[in-house]
């Protein structure tokens, strides 16, 4: 691979958006009543995001997250939170498997404008070694569904 | 300044490479690939079994590397070098072989905030299942052990103290013919040294050090992935219990019982590792024709410089003591740039350095950070991966903006 290559990989990977949802992160916190609280962690990095929701009948009412990390892993669960809070559990499991579609290189899904901001994360799928970063947030989310159908 | 980047086939393969992970594993030299591929080509065989000539020449060439291994690390006595998977095998072999019969309920373990997961936390779990205490001793705040709180830990009661020669984390040196005095002094415990770090860059002499049993690997110090050994005092060795079980370990085979081999076989058991053993004795070959006295002085060289560089860049911290007490590593962090995004970011323009908690949980916790990026230097590396290295550095403040650095 040619440097000036990675360097546009860096580039497109390290977008003015991802660094401001990391610097300023969106719906971050801990959720008073939640019905469902699910803390990830990633002991290579000791990056650790826990999700935090409530739901309104199928509904994802509200969607918080809390925890530490890098910049991917941060952005990513702030990213999400903004996108699926008032989306039903269906749509959600839909983004979700998209999102998922998309960091692992799918082009396609990096084109889906059902992922709104979420594309910039998009530049992920050139750095394996930061895939597990952007999907810690949404393995959260995904055990913290699970347990509404248990 | 000596250039070694042409022994290394890696390294000529990719000019652009800047290798700066070599405390995590260190890359190979010609040489060793060369013994490696030269033991299969010309010496393959079950060493120990064949009573044919082949054989006995793999056994020759086994026994070499054992005493050429001795010899490098300073053990007067070959036969009290255990050829293991590396250091994380023979800290737990220690663990368990004398461990499990020596330690019980009351008794003190005593091991360093500064240890490497691998001599952490076997004896945290020997602990748990003996019901011994376990004394995690603190340290300085430039990361260093605090020996003040090190003398306050000892007592009769005190049967094992597991230390590191050199933090992986830090680089920094610990003074272990000094602690295993201090040891001597305040009660009968073993002193276990997890050597992975202070064989690739340190002259041991395990006969003058004091300790009774010292773990490296092979991988770090230019020798091959999987190999590794154990240093033992003969008397202890000799009354401990095998590891494992299998073939070559034993003498005498009854329905109901059974005898053990003698040194060093004892604890050897299976088909030994001989073409790796005949690669981590090229690899002490090479370090020795290098010196590791001007090993050092190469790669301190280097890590002073880029301590130097890295310090007049507003928002790094740099974790350890100063240069002059550290080996090659240097570990750091910049302003809230995670060590993950600035391992990324470096890996951009080939340079590779570890993100991570490096197996370290225990000291990032008493560092208060996550996770540190870390550069480690050795033989092969020059003034021009410094340079890649601090160009690197303030790509990623310039990317994440100077504001909150």
């Amino acid at each position: 691979m040619q440097p000036s290559e990675r360097t546009a990989q860096i580039g497109a990977l390290y977008q003015e958006m991802i660094l401001d949802h990391y610097r300023r992160p969106r719906n971050k916190g801990e959720l008073a009543g939640a019905d469902a609280s699910v803390l990830m962690k990633n002991p290579l990095c000791g990056d650790e995001i826990a999700v935090h929701l409530r739901y309104d009948g199928d509904e994802i009412a509200e969607l918080r997250f809390s925890g530490r990390g890098c910049s991917i892993s941060q952005a990513s669960a702030s990213m999400m939170t903004q996108l699926l809070a008032g989306k039903t559990v269906g749509q959600v499991d839909e983004i979700r498997s998209r999102f998922r579609e998309m960091v692992m290189g799918d082009k396609a899904a990096a084109e889906d404008a059902t992922l709104g901001s979420l594309r910039a994360l998009g530049g992920v799928a050139r750095f394996p070694a930061r895939v597990k970063c952007a999907l810690l947030a949404w393995n959260a989310l995904e055990t913290a569904l699970a347990k509404r159908d248990e | 300044m000596i250039t070694r980047r042409n022994d290394f086939p890696l390294l000529v393969r990719n000019p652009e490479l800047h290798y700066l992970d070599s405390a995590a594993t260190s890359q190979k030299p010609r040489v060793v690939l060369d013994a490696i591929r030269d033991f299969y080509e010309t010496a393959n065989a079950n060493p120990h079994r064949g009573a044919y000539a082949l054989s006995v020449e793999a056994t020759d060439r086994y026994d070499h590397a054992r005493r050429r291994l001795a010899r490098f690390v300073g053990a007067g006595d070959p036969d009290c070098l255990i050829f293991t998977r590396g250091t994380t095998e023979a800290l737990n072999l220690v663990a368990t072989a004398w461990g499990r019969r020596n330690v019980s309920r009351g008794d003190e373990i005593v091991v360093t905030a500064l240890e490497h997961h691998a001599n952490f936390v076997p004896w945290q779990q020997l602990a748990l299942e003996t019901g011994a205490v376990f004394r995690v001793c603190e340290l300085t705040s430039d990361g260093r052990i605090d020996l003040d709180c090190f003398r306050s830990m000892l007592s009769n009661r005190t049967r094992v103290v597991a230390l590191n020669h050199v933090s992986n984390a830090l680089g920094t040196i610990n003074p272990v013919a000094e602690i295993a005095r201090i040891v001597r002094e305040r009660s009968n415990a073993i002193v276990v040294c997890d050597g992975a770090q202070g064989v690739p860059h340190l002259r041991v002499g395990f006969d003058d050090l004091g300790v009774d049993f010292y773990a490296f690997s092979g991988h770090k110090m230019c020798g091959p992935m999987g190999i590794g050994g154990l240093i033992g005092r003969r008397e202890l060795l000799e009354t401990m219990p095998p590891y494992q079980m299998g073939g070559d370990m034993v003498e005498f085979v009854h329905d109901d019982r059974t005898t053990w081999n003698a040194l060093p076989h004892k604890f050897e058991a299976g088909t030994p590792n001989a073409a790796d053993a005949a690669g981590i004795a090229a690899a002490a070959d090479y370090l020795d024709e290098i010196g590791l006295d001007e090993v050092l002085r190469h790669e301190r060289g280097l890590v002073s410089e880029a301590d130097r560089r890295l310090r007049e860049i507003d928002g790094v911290t740099i974790y350890g003591p100063p240069p002059a007490e550290r080996s090659g590593v240097i570990s750091f962090t910049l302003g809230d740039v995670h060590p993950h995004d600035l391992a990324t970011i470096l890996d951009g323009d080939g340079v590779c350095i570890r993100a991570g908690n490096h197996c370290t949980q225990p000291l990032m916790r008493r560092l208060d950070v996550s996770a540190t990026a870390r550069a480690s230097f050795y033989v092969y590396n020059d003034e021009g991966d410094v340079d890649a290295l601090v160009e690197g550095v303030l790509k990623a403040k310039e990317i994440f903006g100077h504001a909150a650095v």
